[in-house]
């Protein structure tokens, strides 16, 4: 009697707790869902018997396709930048002093501490008065780097831990292997898939960029975010809506890339072992 | 007994002058690695930012008091910072305890389409501030579902997006995904046989939620929590998106700097807005060790 | 051809020495204490011996060995030779040295081949003889049909030998070993070390090796260097270490020792708790000590030491007893594991003459 009856309280905690999930899942996806239905339908106000139409999107890309470009161009750049400079800063925080790469990871970690309003002020304050450079799409990027560079550093770093790196490293001198040698043919090859995982979050995070960006941009270099806001501002709820279904093609896929490459790269990891 | 330590006789002395000189360099050789990345930061960040503090110590435009002066005195501006500090707490304490208890759930039972709830739960997770903002206009806005239900329920046009209110609803839907993948974490690294000892000393449920769950993911739900809190705190996207009119300490900076030309002020804010988020990132990662944080 | 035939022409073995080697790491702690990892050291490995380091963990032998790579440099002053050559300031990469580490150390991206060939790659050998080099070591290791495989799927044995053909490939001048057998379970290690022995008489060549495993040390060293708090105490072949312990840590490190406490002396005996030994007086320390193999079990009425049994272990191929003869300490005795013995048991013992010795840091 007494089992049965506390079997039977916990299945109804089980209920419970399911039916609460369910609700903060119904909050999360019900908003999505409305947006998509938003961009698809004729008029919104009239609801779906207006019919379903592309004309949004079409309108959308209209629009917006240069500041879409951008974003990609931008996203792809910022990789460029955060690889040649967040792979050897990986190495090289891995090969000094504990201390010292403390401080200097705490270093690197600030622009994603601090608000990106506060980096974008920061930069516009200093850089700001020159004109060529501020008005360029490179402006951006800078602000682009600054904040994506931990994530591709820190994903490198754990990889280059976990597989014991230095003594790969130790064994490749020891048969004669110079620095650089070793950097390319052991470091390297060794580390693609922190590379690839902090690749996909660098691009995914840059897509998605607003805060710094909204401060650094002008009319000529406008991204994907900087569009969305205006949209939203600016245009009927469908477009607004027919952008979002837009956006959200470009990061979904993205964001399941990287959960699949992160469950890959843990099970290789484990098989790897130490 | 053989020879011990042997002694090396008659060896020529070549002795090696620059040899402590060589040690060091070999030892400085990791430092090259990182310069790229450091001159990056150093010209782009530090030095900006180093700038930024500077000129937050200027008069400021209106009331010619040194700027962060202004902010502790000006109840416009402390205000804001009030109210920025308070949503951002009651929003990560209701995050961490709505999540806590879907990761708890969600990490302890298997079920059917476990797995598609959990990637609606966790999907948002890439969408930038102003994309939640305009997803608040979906529930709450002038043609959202609460003013459509409103319509069918009492004839009235229900909104809460253009509010404080619809910044916490905002702020709670960016926030719940990151503290659900936290706590599910840190419950599967959390021993079970640990709850099974409870459970074999007689502990009820309640007890062991009490005594041994909570404890031990402690670490994980103060330090999520402290994410949550830095990045309301510092979050643009989503108050741009829902109108400029709510007073929280980024569009006072966002207003200083593009509608007054007040930069003294917009520098002073941004300094002590950047001081409260690091601040609280810092608690963030002493807690849980690694974890980025942070974002959009 | 010719860079192969070369390559091909076996290298005389060398020897190694450490002169002054000392080596201090800077502290990273509060107090930035610098810490000693090793005292000044003078060692030389003669040209094709095996010396084990052996010792603690924490006593110095992998920075000694390390030194001896070129991973690490000695403080200023330390000199380290091979042969003729002065290398101290040669990076590892530069001094031509075959190193087998713990936890293998195969790069991951590349197969066992690729792995075998990689030191190889890097002299720049032609493809042909690169091949003919790697199916040398390939069959020398015993591995053949496993060239294409990846590393992850490879058992822990097979991976080090692997790491042993790869350190081999090149023709190191000298080979060295750090701890290769610690990660591997018992049975696997013992036939890994028979292995590695036989290799390394076959080769002739230097080799250093690490290691806290005393059997591994004895089964395998020419020599042993026993260490302990960054010096060597004991340096000698296998056989002087275990029989001729000089300190008190040597002997306990090395095996298990029995401890008599002379309290008495006549013409052939030296008296001892429990009755007495039969030894000549050349034997004049106050302590001698002795393996507990070396105790041989006979009738308890005539036995010129005699004890009651306190605890038998039985252990397989032998057992160990330990017996109570007065002293503060128990006898541990080992004896063939057929007879029974009961506690309180009545035991007579005997110890052979040869079979004493004394300590010299233990008065």
């Amino acid at each position: 009697m007494f089992s049965s009856k506390t079997i039977r309280s916990r299945h109804g905690l089980f209920l419970l707790q399911l039916a609460f999930t369910l609700i903060v899942c119904a909050f999360m996806v019900v908003p999505v869902l409305m947006s998509v239905t938003a961009g698809l339908t004729e008029n919104y106000f009239v609801g779906l018997k207006s019919g379903l139409t592309t004309r949004w999107l079409l309108e959308v890309w209209d629009l917006y396709a240069d500041s879409i470009w951008l974003s990609i161009y931008l996203a792809l750049a910022c990789l460029v930048c955060t690889l040649i400079l967040g792979v050897p800063a990986a190495y090289g925080l891995l090969k000094c002093n504990r201390r010292w790469a403390a401080f200097v990871e705490e270093m690197l970690l600030m622009p994603v501490a601090v608000p990106g309003l506060a980096t974008a002020l920061a930069l516009l304050l200093a850089y700001g008065g020159s004109q060529g450079f501020r008005t360029s799409w490179l402006f951006i990027l800078v602000g682009h780097v600054l904040f994506t560079l931990p994530f591709m550093m820190r994903p490198v770093l754990s990889v280059m831990q976990a597989i014991d790196v230095v003594r790969l490293e130790e064994a490749a001198s020891s048969l004669g292997a110079g620095q650089l040698k070793r950097f390319f043919t052991v470091v390297l090859p060794n580390c693609t898939g922190g590379i690839l995982a902090g690749a996909l979050m660098v691009i995914t995070l840059s897509v998605g960029e607003f805060n710094i960006t909204w401060m650094l941009h002008t009319p000529l270099t406008k991204t994907l975010p900087v569009g969305l806001a205006d949209s939203y501002a600016s245009m009927r709820l469908e477009v607004g809506s027919a952008y979002t279904l837009i956006f959200l093609m470009m990061i979904v896929p993205l964001m399941m890339i990287i959960q699949w490459v992160g469950h890959w790269a843990t099970r290789r990891a484990e098989r790897v072992g130490p | 007994m053989s020879q011990d330590v042997l002694a090396t006789e008659g060896q020529p002395a070549r002795r090696a002058v620059f040899h402590p000189v060589l040690k060091r360099f070999r030892r400085m050789a990791s430092h090259w690695w990182l310069a790229p990345a450091l001159g990056f930061f150093c010209a782009f960040w530090l030095l900006p930012f180093v700038q930024l503090i500077a000129i937050g110590a200027q008069p400021d435009n209106s009331s010619q008091t040194l700027g962060y002066w202004a902010v502790l005195t000006h109840s416009q501006y402390l205000w804001s910072l009030l109210s920025t500090v308070l949503l951002s707490l009651s929003v990560s304490l209701i995050a961490v305890a709505v999540a806590g208890v879907c990761g708890c759930f969600l990490a302890r039972h298997r079920f059917f389409g476990k797995s598609a709830v959990l990637a609606m739960l966790t999907f948002p997770l890439a969408f930038p501030g102003v994309v939640v903002g305009f997803l608040v206009i979906m529930l709450g806005g002038r043609q959202g579902l609460s003013a459509q239900i409103g319509q069918v329920l009492s004839g009235e046009h229900w909104t809460f997006a253009y509010s404080l209110t619809g910044l916490f609803v905002g702020y709670l839907y960016f926030s719940i995904p990151r503290v659900i993948m936290t706590v599910m974490a840190a419950f599967e690294k959390l021993d079970p046989s640990l709850e099974e000892a409870a459970r074999s000393l007689g502990a009820s449920t309640w007890r062991v939620v009490r005594d041994v769950l909570i404890p031990g993911i402690r670490p994980a739900l103060i330090s999520t929590g402290a994410i949550c809190f830095a990045t309301s705190m510092g979050a643009f996207g989503t108050v741009f998106t829902l109108g400029t009119r709510i007073n929280v300490v980024p569009i006072a900076i966002y207003g200083e700097f593009t509608n007054y030309a007040n930069f003294a002020m917009a520098a002073a804010l941004s300094v002590i807005l950047g001081v409260v988020t690091w601040i609280s990132l810092s608690l963030a990662r002493r807690f849980a060790g690694d974890s980025v944080g942070g974002g959009a | 051809m010719s860079s192969y035939d070369d390559f091909d022409r076996a290298k005389t073995p060398v020897a190694i020495r450490l002169r002054q080697c000392s080596c201090t790491f800077n502290g990273s702690g509060k107090g930035r204490t610098a810490q000693t990892a090793l005292h000044p050291l003078d060692l030389e490995i003669r040209a094709g011996e095996t010396l084990v380091l052996l010792g603690p963990s924490g006593c110095g032998k992998t920075t000694t060995l390390r030194i001896i790579s070129g991973l690490e440099q000695p403080d200023a002053g330390g000199e380290v030779w091979f042969g003729d050559e002065e290398v101290t300031n040669l990076p590892i990469e530069k001094r031509d040295v075959g190193m087998v580490f713990q936890n293998y150390a195969l790069f991951p991206n590349m197969n066992v081949a690729a792995n075998i060939a990689y030191g190889l790659r890097i002299k720049g050998l032609s493809d042909d003889a690169l091949k003919r080099r790697v199916a040398e070591m390939v069959d020398m290791v015993h591995l053949n049909g496993y060239e294409q495989r990846r590393i992850s799927e490879l058992s822990g044995g097979q991976k080090q030998r692997v790491a042993l053909a790869r350190a081999l490939a090149v023709r190191p001048r000298v080979l060295l070993f750090d701890e290769p057998l610690a990660a591997l379970d018992a049975k696997l290690r013992d036939r890994l070390r028979v292995d590695i022995g036989q290799l390394l008489r076959n080769l002739g060549i230097t080799a250093v090796y690490v290691t806290h495993d005393q059997a591994e040390a004895m089964a395998l060293g020419d020599r042993i260097a026993v260490m302990e708090k960054g010096r060597i105490v004991q340096l000698g072949t296998p056989r002087e270490i275990y029989h001729q312990p000089r300190t008190a840590f040597v002997a306990d490190f090395i095996g298990n020792v029995n401890r008599f406490k002379v309290q008495g002396r006549d013409a052939e005996k030296l008296h001892v708790e429990g009755g007495y030994l039969r030894a000549g007086l050349h034997l004049d320390a106050p302590v001698l000590y002795c393996r507990p193999e070396d105790i041989e079990i006979c009738a308890p009425d005539s036995a010129p030491l005699q004890g009651r049994v306190l605890q038998s272990v039985f252990l397989g191929q032998s057992q160990r007893l330990l017996v109570d003869t007065g002293g503060d300490i128990p006898l541990q005795v080992e004896s063939d594991s057929r007879q029974r013995w009961f506690p309180g048991q009545p035991i007579g013992l005997s110890v052979a003459g040869e079979a004493l010795f004394p300590i010299a840091d233990v008065r």
